[in-house]
């Protein structure tokens, strides 16, 4: 079974947003990262690009396929992952540990557009 | 995604994956194990030790009679004439246009006796094709895809477990030879770059081998791994490196396209093609940074589109960005400096040849 964390937002495209006051931390779910195999290669914007909810930001690689990332709110890119240009497995390792981008939230409202644990988790039963 | 499943045919071991877990795709046709343990860990089990596929959805051919050998001759692009019983050619067939139909193995298994092999996802096409052009010629053609069940037994490994797990003598074929034991038909032929086997038989026999190879530890692989095993060689996938319009010569396969061959189909066009040089060029692509150039990203020169990536992968064995690409010849040249579109940026690269591990064929 997928881990899910309480207190996360989720989008359908399975990515999660952890709310640090107008900070929105984004990365993959552990669902996603299940469902790509092994990350070899992710995508990352560069800090001060704009992010605009639900558009592409990126994208995480696996040997097969690539998988675009979409933002589940807009605002200003203000950090990458760095850690992940060297070590892109560590998406597999942990998902929720490690983020992808943090964003400035320019709109708080947006996080009303996405789902909580428990009907992410019912969305990913249905998915599978 | 469930419909376009169920309209997709089933090999004869179809169950043995969903047993063992595989995730399954629709591929040329069929529904396919993409992998099992993971693409990476089949991929090195191929290189190093010994792996097993499922390759039943490739489909099979059978061309006898007393007109055989020159109906072969006239649809194939290499040269039959004189070939020993028991050897296997590569070549394509080809438009009159010079494109490819489909890129095939043409296994001589007696005198006027051909066994062809060709892609699944081109079974209809090509059979299609195959009846077309036998007009004029006294053969019996048949279209046996549905018949044989087939497993390639791939890796340095290989002959060992051919004999002693299925019993199968084969240390005295060498490289692209077949031999038959009863019905069952054994080649030293594979897609992977390393010493390896194909067994085609009845679907019941092929499901015994593959009961008594997995009882025995041999890695079962999926289509992933046979995909990035074949792309680190440089051979060619119809579809990605060969295509209605993309000749033999375009993807760099000029030694299996034998123009001093009295006639084939598409002879004319190739000739010309050769004699005026290829507009564009399959060549090898590789990355200064780790993004993955993929299928129908562009390739740039100074900003101007010169072609298209026609595989590209993070490679397993190499740890490097590769591709292979379709681009303007004169760009093609080992070293040039070219570009890569990926998503929003573009990447440097350099053309280098499109062999990315060496082939450890036992020939």
């Amino acid at each position: 079974m997928a881990k899910v964390i309480e207190g996360l937002y989720y989008s359908e495209s399975h990515e999660y947003l952890k709310v640090e006051g107008n900070i929105g931390i984004i990365g993959i779910t552990d669902y996603a990262q299940k469902a790509l195999g092994n990350v070899v290669y992710v995508d990352m914007p560069d800090v001060d690009d704009e992010v605009e909810a639900g558009a592409e930001f990126g994208a995480v690689e696996s040997v097969k396929a690539a998988s675009d990332l979409n933002s589940p709110i807009s605002g200003t890119v203000v950090e990458v992952n760095e850690a992940l240009e060297d070590a892109p497995e560590l998406i597999n390792q942990d998902a929720y540990e490690n983020w992808i981008i943090k964003v400035e939230r320019s709109d708080p409202s947006e996080v009303e557009n996405l789902m909580d644990a428990a009907a992410y988790e019912a969305f990913c039963e249905k998915e599978h | 995604m469930m419909e376009q499943e169920l309209k997709d045919k089933r090999t004869c071991l179809y169950d043995k994956h969903v047993e063992l877990g595989a995730l399954m795709s629709p591929f040329g046709g069929f529904v396919m194990p993409i992998q099992y343990a993971g693409i990476a860990e089949e991929h090195k089990a191929v290189r190093e030790k010994v792996g097993l596929f499922d390759v039943s959805h490739m489909g099979e051919v059978t061309v006898r009679g007393k007109d055989a050998e020159r109906y072969v001759q006239h649809i194939f692009t290499n040269d039959i004439a004189n070939a020993p019983v028991g050897k296997i050619y590569y070549g394509m067939m080809c438009y009159e246009h010079g494109g490819t139909v489909d890129d095939l193995l043409v296994y001589k298994m007696g005198e006027n006796d051909f066994f062809l092999v060709i892609n699944a996802a081109n079974i209809d096409k090509d059979w299609a094709w195959m009846q077309q052009h036998a007009a004029g010629f006294d053969i019996d053609l048949q279209n046996c895809s549905d018949a044989y069940g087939q497993i390639a037994v791939q890796g340095p490994e290989s002959e060992q477990v051919m004999e002693t797990i299925l019993g199968i003598p084969c240390g005295e074929l060498t490289f692209y030879s077949v031999k038959t034991v009863g019905d069952v038909i054994v080649s030293r032929t594979g897609y992977t770059g390393e010493d390896g086997f194909e067994v085609y038989a009845t679907p019941e026999y092929i499901r015994q081998c593959w009961d008594k190879l997995i009882a025995a530890g041999v890695q079962p692989c999926g289509l992933g791994c046979r995909d990035t095993l074949r792309f680190e060689v440089g051979l060619p996938l119809y579809g990605d490196e060969l295509a209605e319009d993309i000749t033999p010569l375009m993807a760099g396969l000029g030694m299996f396209v034998k123009l001093d061959k009295e006639e084939f189909i598409g002879k004319e066009a190739l000739a010309k093609q050769k004699e005026e040089g290829v507009a564009k060029k399959l060549v090898g692509i590789e990355l200064a940074d780790k993004a993955i150039p993929r299928h129908g990203y562009t390739v740039l020169k100074d900003g101007q589109p010169i072609g298209e990536v026609t595989t590209g992968y993070h490679t397993i064995s190499t740890d490097k960005s590769v591709c292979m690409a379709l681009i303007e010849s004169q760009y093609a040249a080992l070293g040039t400096e070219v570009e890569i579109q990926i998503r929003k940026k573009t990447f440097a690269g350099k053309v280098v040849k499109k062999l990315f591990y060496e082939k450890r064929y036992k020939k």
